[in-house]
């Protein structure tokens, strides 16, 4: 080697560092904030030891939108936008909820039809939530097979919500007080389809990865987290449940009707990200299972509530009639007439207890609008899961906790 | 694979005669390595355009290419906040030329709804942007139908563009050096 | 799933513990809300966190209100506390002026407040007593106001295309 290359090489911060690692001292490394290994914006620079990592520190806020002051500008019928991008995998879980919220708030009574509608569109979300992340899992312990089975399904998804209100990802679906519309004879067809092929290709992806031994040495002990701590952290969701606290707040709260149907809340053991897998599995499966029984259950009515301040009225009406008149004229202004008081309402998103913090003050617009978000909350305990791990088991970790950027940075 | 069509070429006996400069621009557009730069709901569309059913591996472009060295195009999938902008410039400024840029999405053209405080209205307010897919988010349809606007402008890319003056003005615009000069 | 506890109950308890702290308790939608003294805040969440009947000791959510007419007590902070085993929700609030907006800390309870309390410090400015890494989280550092204040605009204006005329401003 001449010695200009060998000065060159000198001055190179980074040989330095490589050099330290080597004498077992500590290097820094930047995973993020655009990192190959991360599936969105996060930054975590770690300290490690070779492949241990001591110890880390996060950056978020990469996606920071401002919801929660963009929601005190808008009328309480275009916040379903914002809820949207809140968790963008599972957009209509977050539209429902809101909406929800504005219903205790109103004082609305929703006929039944609507609640069981709104429960298989809850479950449709959760599973095309659950299907991102469990597919991810695979393609970060080198399975990519399984993303490919498995986003042909979530296209299916995507097709019988487009059925239903016309969107894909940000559905902006449903109504305050409802649905715009009855499911259509097409959705059914295409919902019965999709419960009928849907099980077998997700047994199929069950198989190549649940039981595997590479995938189970690769994942077990992952990342894991105790009960204890995950409280202490406000964990809620899959990931609580996968360090063994039975919480849902299906079940503990029940919402549009949850408690008319027979399902399991699954549990982990050791909070790792075999169990986070295993969980969200498992509910995929209960999801399932809801959704058949609502469909059979299915009463007969309306699919939405006597709400005209919410609903725009049909074209002919609001052309011949005074009062439909007025309800489209307050409905597009945003002028609708809501009472002052505080509510919370909360739902089981895909990640966990959804809630919406809600203080009006009579006003056109909401006065304050909090969003309990999950990821943000549950993020929080990320280097504490990695440190003694390897640097690939805390990308495994990341995927298996499923932050969502939206979700994360408000 | 997408096909050849704009190539002309002269066939003899045991050789082809064609211009250098087409064949290696119908070369380039038929294997874009892209640089998803995936941030929100847009990348969630994104993904699935690459999954199974979409698949832009038919278009010569499966090799994600995460290290911008190696990258052609740049997919701006998602809101760029104000934090985020130094990054994507920086990101922008580490790809070797030529490059492209794919603006993915209403928030990553224009900012979309979040006229908010924190959020860059537009990422043409750091780096050139070659096309703009609109939508909030874009239908996979919509992402292909711009990557294939983007294999025409590859197509139509002539060997000394990227060394010409008017380009270096456009670049001086956003205070970027053109790279490899 | 119903609840094992009734807000007559709890008031009773806390009152019976905090007598005077407790400045007011309603149930708005059935959700018991209290207001406590400013400074009573971290005893009353750490006593409810280890008190044998309540278990309130789940940190559900925190955050902050700004009300800009209320002269003196301009901030809230928001915690809302949960008690899994008893299935029971707990709203309670503090007010602090404009001019010195600091409470304490409940790190030290509930290690999940963390990221909230920072959350509130970078909207509001209600900086925490105690806490242990008290920065700007979602938003740049070099920020120089917190845009959760009412008086502060949604827009930073840098769009030209906006005619306000067309949006009826």
């Amino acid at each position: 080697m001449s010695t200009w290359e060998e000065e060159k090489i000198h001055d190179d911060a980074t040989y330095e560092s490589s050099l330290d690692t080597i004498d077992g001292s500590i290097a820094t490394l930047n995973l993020g904030p655009t990192h190959p290994a991360t599936h969105g914006i996060f930054q975590n620079v770690l300290k490690v030891d070779g492949e241990k990592i001591l110890g880390s520190e996060q950056t978020i806020g990469y996606i920071h939108r401002a919801f929660e002051k963009l929601a005190e500008r808008r009328p309480y019928n275009q916040i379903t936008t914002i809820t949207d991008r809140l968790n963008y995998c599972s957009s209509p879980i977050n539209n429902i909820g809101w909406h929800m919220t504005v219903e205790k708030l109103i004082g609305a009574e929703i006929p039944k039809r609507a609640q069981y509608m709104r429960v298989i569109i809850m479950e449709l979300a959760r599973i095309s939530d659950h299907l991102v992340c469990n597919a991810v899992i695979g393609v970060d312990t080198g399975a990519l097979t399984g993303f490919t089975y498995l986003f042909q399904q979530r296209e299916k998804i995507y097709d019988l919500f487009e059925e239903v209100c016309g969107a894909r990802l940000t559905t902006n679906m449903g109504r305050i007080g409802g649905f715009e519309r009855d499911f259509s004879p097409a959705f059914n067809e295409k919902l019965e389809a999709f419960l009928r092929d849907f099980p077998k290709v997700f047994n199929e992806f069950d198989t190549l990865l649940s039981r595997n031994r590479i995938f189970m040495d690769r994942t077990r002990g992952a990342g894991p987290i105790s009960a204890e701590r995950a409280l202490e952290y406000s964990f809620t969701g899959p990931n609580l449940r996968a360090a063994g606290v039975d919480y849902d707040v299906r079940v503990m709260e029940p919402y549009c009707s949850y408690e008319d149907f027979d399902f399991v809340v699954p549990v982990g053991t050791t909070g790792d990200t075999y169990d986070r897998f295993q969980v969200r599995q498992e509910e995929i499966r209960q999801s399932i299972r809801i959704i058949e029984q609502a469909l059979a259950k299915m009463p007969e009515g309306s699919y939405k509530a006597d709400l005209p301040e919410f609903y725009l009225p049909p074209k002919e009406e609001v052309y011949n009639n005074m009062e439909a008149l007025i309800y489209h004229f307050k409905i597009v202004m945003g002028e609708t007439p809501i009472p002052a008081g505080e509510v919370y309402h909360c739902v089981e998103g895909g990640n966990g207890e959804l809630g919406f913090y809600l203080i009006s003050d009579g006003g056109r617009t909401p006065y304050r609008l909090q969003f309990r978000r999950p990821c943000f909350i549950y993020y929080q305990a990320y280097p504490e899961m990695i440190t003694g791990s390897s640097i690939s088991d805390a990308v495994l970790t990341l995927s298996s906790m499923n932050v969502i950027a939206g979700e994360l940075d408000a | 694979m997408g096909k050849i069509e704009d190539l002309e070429v002269f066939n003899g006996e045991g050789y082809q005669l064609s211009r250098l400069d087409k064949v290696i621009a119908a070369a380039r557009a038929n294997s874009v390595w892209p640089l998803p730069f995936a941030t929100s709901c847009c990348g969630i569309e994104y993904m699935g355009s690459m999954g199974s059913n979409y698949d832009v591996a038919r278009f010569g472009m499966e090799r994600m290419s995460f290290s911008p060295r190696q990258a052609d195009l740049l997919i701006v999938a998602g809101t760029i906040s104000k934090k985020l902008a130094p990054i994507l410039k920086q990101v922008y400024e580490q790809m070797s030329e030529p490059k492209w840029v794919l603006s993915v999405g209403a928030c990553a053209s224009s900012g979309g709804i979040f006229d908010t405080y924190s959020v860059l209205q537009g990422i043409d307010r750091v780096i050139p942007v070659d096309v703009y897919v609109p939508g909030c988010p874009p239908r996979p349809e919509q992402i292909i139908d711009g990557i294939m606007k983007i294999h025409e402008l590859v197509k139509h890319e002539g060997m000394r563009n990227r060394y010409s003056d008017e380009y270096k003005a456009k670049l001086d615009k956003y205070n970027i050096e053109v790279n490899g000069k | 799933m119903a609840s094992k506890l009734t807000n007559e109950a709890v008031i009773e308890r806390i009152k019976s513990q905090f007598g005077s702290d407790i400045l007011s308790a309603e149930t708005p939608y059935d959700f018991l809300t209290i207001e406590v003294q400013a400074n009573k805040q971290h005893e009353i969440i750490e006593w409810l966190k280890k008190d044998e009947i309540l278990k309130i000791s789940f940190l559900t959510n925190l955050g902050g209100v700004h009300y800009p007419e209320q002269v003196g007590r301009e901030f809230a902070v928001v915690y809302h506390l949960q008690s899994m085993t008893n299935n029971f929700r707990l709203r309670l609030k503090i007010y602090v002026s404009k001019e010195n907006p600091e409470v304490d800390t409940i790190v030290d309870l509930h290690t999940g407040a963390n990221w909230m309390e920072r959350e509130t410090f970078d909207f509001f400015g209600i900086t925490f007593k105690g806490h242990p890494n008290l920065v700007r989280i979602l938003n740049e550092d070099s920020m120089d106001y917190f845009p959760m204040r009412k008086e502060y605009h949604l827009e930073d204006g840098t769009r030209e295309d906006k005619d306000d005329r067309f949006f009826g401003r």
